[in-house]
């Protein structure tokens, strides 16, 4: 409950990230007879304001790993802090865009990117909620319920809903899976933007090599599941990053030979 | 550019409608269908008795000049909704012709169970005085013991869906009770409760609760948890996540609920109208064939279809309105 108060009081006023500690995290799912482990001794840590990749064979456990970092499920053996206070439960302070849009489908798009100030009764939304839109290009949409949206619009949406919270730790799940590769390109450039104004910290899952590599200071790559860090890239390169700098594509080869793919894609 | 296209074509249709005059066949055959009706009535002898008041044939006239009209207007705009009924009202004259043979005009089917169109007709000039009391006391009954089950109903759905502690206490009750027609309690209601409405009115609250209770309390376990973990990391706290997930996630079933409760409640209200009751459309059914009165029977069996139609009609209005949001809205 601490964290709770002390997390909302700073994100309100928008201030920076907060680093993240996993420790020794283990998580199976299933009873103790028939139990499917799932992350496997996940020990790293994230300092503030940076942005931290996670890469891994589909269905090895990275959901699930950005559920407990997101306080929605407790880890079975180790522990995970944020700013080295343990996360009890979710907080709008880290904040979640889960794999699938996942927009509540009886509200607007407008509406649903100010349901977290409606949780918590921030009064003067607006505003907030207008310039979340436009910074997705959504504002022409406000007045639209999800079922008019495509696929990569109802992504973004939920991308809007999210921000709009001012959130300290950004958790994303694959959330450009679904778009279009131009479209992918600007969220990139957006969040990147994003996360140098407000310098918050953020996971971000993907199954996009490049992606990590443009995106974080760090990709940590995860065996099949249970998942282990297999490998921990130190992605120090300066902004703009490009993809045809030699250390870029030195990176994105060791990572692929890393994820099983070195003969035909790793050159 | 589709404005532009869209226009072209509107301003070619009338031009192509000038020049080859097209008789809207729906328009035709009702005519037809209404001017026959009309000739049976006003030119045959009558077998039976015809009953004072504005005869029955100069309604059939009017609606056959008013299909010739149609004939020349077609489907134009404000026509076009009345329009869409046009072959349906064509059958219907011809239905009103036959009828008026076998019955008035022949003496075919006996009376005095098939009485003739004027006759049912008639029993609106003479008797609307007690059919309208008849209506709204039914109405006095219906719909207080709708609303209460229906609020009653979605309580108790609601909390059996979201708390295992009362879907532990409700499961039972709904799966020995649930079953039970209501109008059974009749005999029971009506010594627990001072008056016969109220006893009836409870009935109604009855039977809409059970169907409400179980779709709601369905409806509410199959909402995807998925919503719950975003309105939790978002800040929402139990009663906000009831609020804004539970209870429109919820809303779809709710409404499957109430249909089969309204459904439930007309019988339970006929029934008991019908058992115990001075007043009411029910009563009204009872007290006519008492008095083997049954041109007034068919008549307020006409005013009850149109009645339980309107309200479920209504039921569908706040439906539509309530899931806007919905893509795949039934119609009824
Ligand atoms: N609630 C749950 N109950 C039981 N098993 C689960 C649950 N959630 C996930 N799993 C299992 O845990 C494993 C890891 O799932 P997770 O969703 O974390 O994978 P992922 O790495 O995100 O995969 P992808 O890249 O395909 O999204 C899978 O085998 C999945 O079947
Ligand atoms: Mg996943």
């Amino acid at each position: 409950m601490v964290t709770a108060s002390v997390a909302s009081a700073t994100s309100a006023g928008g201030l920076a990230g907060a680093s993240v500690q996993v420790r020794a995290v283990s998580h199976a799912f299933g009873d103790a007879g028939q139990a499917l482990p799932v992350l496997d001794d996940v020990t790293f840590d994230v300092p503030a304001g940076e942005t931290v990749a996670l890469l891994g064979p589909s269905g090895c456990g990275k959901s699930t790993l950005l559920r407990l970092i997101a306080g929605l499920s407790v880890p079975q053996a180790g522990r995970i802090g944020v700013d080295l206070v343990r996360v009890v439960g979710p907080d709008p302070s880290r904040l979640l865009v889960f794999q699938d849009p996942l927009l509540l489908p009886w509200r607007t798009v407008e509406a649903n990117v100010a349901y977290g100030l409606e949780a918590r009764k921030i009064g003067d939304g607006q505003e907030r909620v207008r310039q979340a839109l436009r910074m997705v290009g959504l504002a022409a949409f406000a007045a639209a319920y999800p079922h008019e949206l495509s696929g990569g619009m109802a992504q973004r949406a939920a991308f809007a809903r999210v921000l709009v919270n001012h959130p300290r730790v950004l958790l994303l799940d694959e959330p450009f899976g679904k778009l279009d590769s131009l479209t992918r390109m600007t969220m990139q450039e957006e969040l990147l933007a994003l996360a140098r104004r407000h310098a918050f910290t953020t996971i971000l899952v993907t199954h996009d090599v490049e992606e990590a590599l443009l995106l974080a200071t760090r990709v940590l790559v995860f065996s099949p599941r249970p998942a282990r860090i297999i490998l921990d890239v130190d992605n120090g390169l300066p902004f703009p990053r490009l993809r045809d700098d030699p250390a870029f594509i030195a990176r994105r080869r060791e990572i692929l030979i890393a994820l099983g793919h070195g003969e035909e894609f790793a050159r | 550019m589709s404005d532009v296209a869209g226009s072209a074509v509107g301003a070619v249709a009338p031009v192509a409608v000038h020049s080859v005059f097209r008789p809207w066949w729906p328009g035709v055959a009702s005519t037809a269908a209404w001017a026959v009706a009309a000739a049976v009535t006003g030119l045959l002898p009558d077998h039976v008795r015809a009953p004072a008041g504005r005869p029955l044939v100069e309604y059939e006239v009017v609606i056959a000049i008013l299909s010739a009209l149609s004939v020349l207007i077609g489907q134009a705009g404000w026509f076009a909704p009345l329009a869409y009924h046009g072959r349906r009202i064509a059958v219907l004259g011809g239905a009103v012709a036959v009828w008026e043979i076998v019955t008035a005009k022949t003496g075919w089917l006996p009376l005095p169970f098939f009485p003739s169109p004027q006759a049912v007709l008639d029993v609106y000039r003479v008797d609307s005085g007690r059919l309208a009391q008849s209506v709204f006391s039914s109405l006095l009954i219906l719909v207080p013991g709708f609303l209460l089950g229906a609020v009653t109903g979605f309580l108790a759905g609601l909390a059996m869906g979201w708390s295992p502690e009362a879907r532990y206490w409700g499961h039972p009750v709904i799966r020995l009770l649930g079953p039970l027609p209501a109008i059974a309690w009749l005999p029971i209601a009506l010594f627990v409760f001072p008056t016969i409405s109220t006893a009836s009115i409870f009935l109604i609250a009855l039977a809409t609760a059970f169907p409400v209770a179980v779709l709601t309390a369905s409806g509410v376990t199959l909402v995807d948890s998925r919503l719950y973990d975003v309105g939790r990391t978002l800040g929402a706290s139990e009663g906000f996540l009831i609020r804004t997930i539970v209870i429109p996630a919820t809303l779809p079933h709710v409404f499957v609920g109430l249909f089969m409760g309204l459904g439930a409640s007309f019988i339970v209200l006929i029934v008991a109208e019908m058992l115990g009751a001075k007043a009411g459309l029910g009563w009204y059914l009872q007290w006519a064939q008492g008095w083997a009165a049954y041109a007034n029977l068919y008549a307020a069996l006409a005013v009850m279809s149109v009645l339980f139609s309107g309200v479920t009609m209504a039921l569908f209005a706040v439906r539509r309105r309530a899931l806007r949001w919905n893509r795949e809205t039934v119609e009824w």
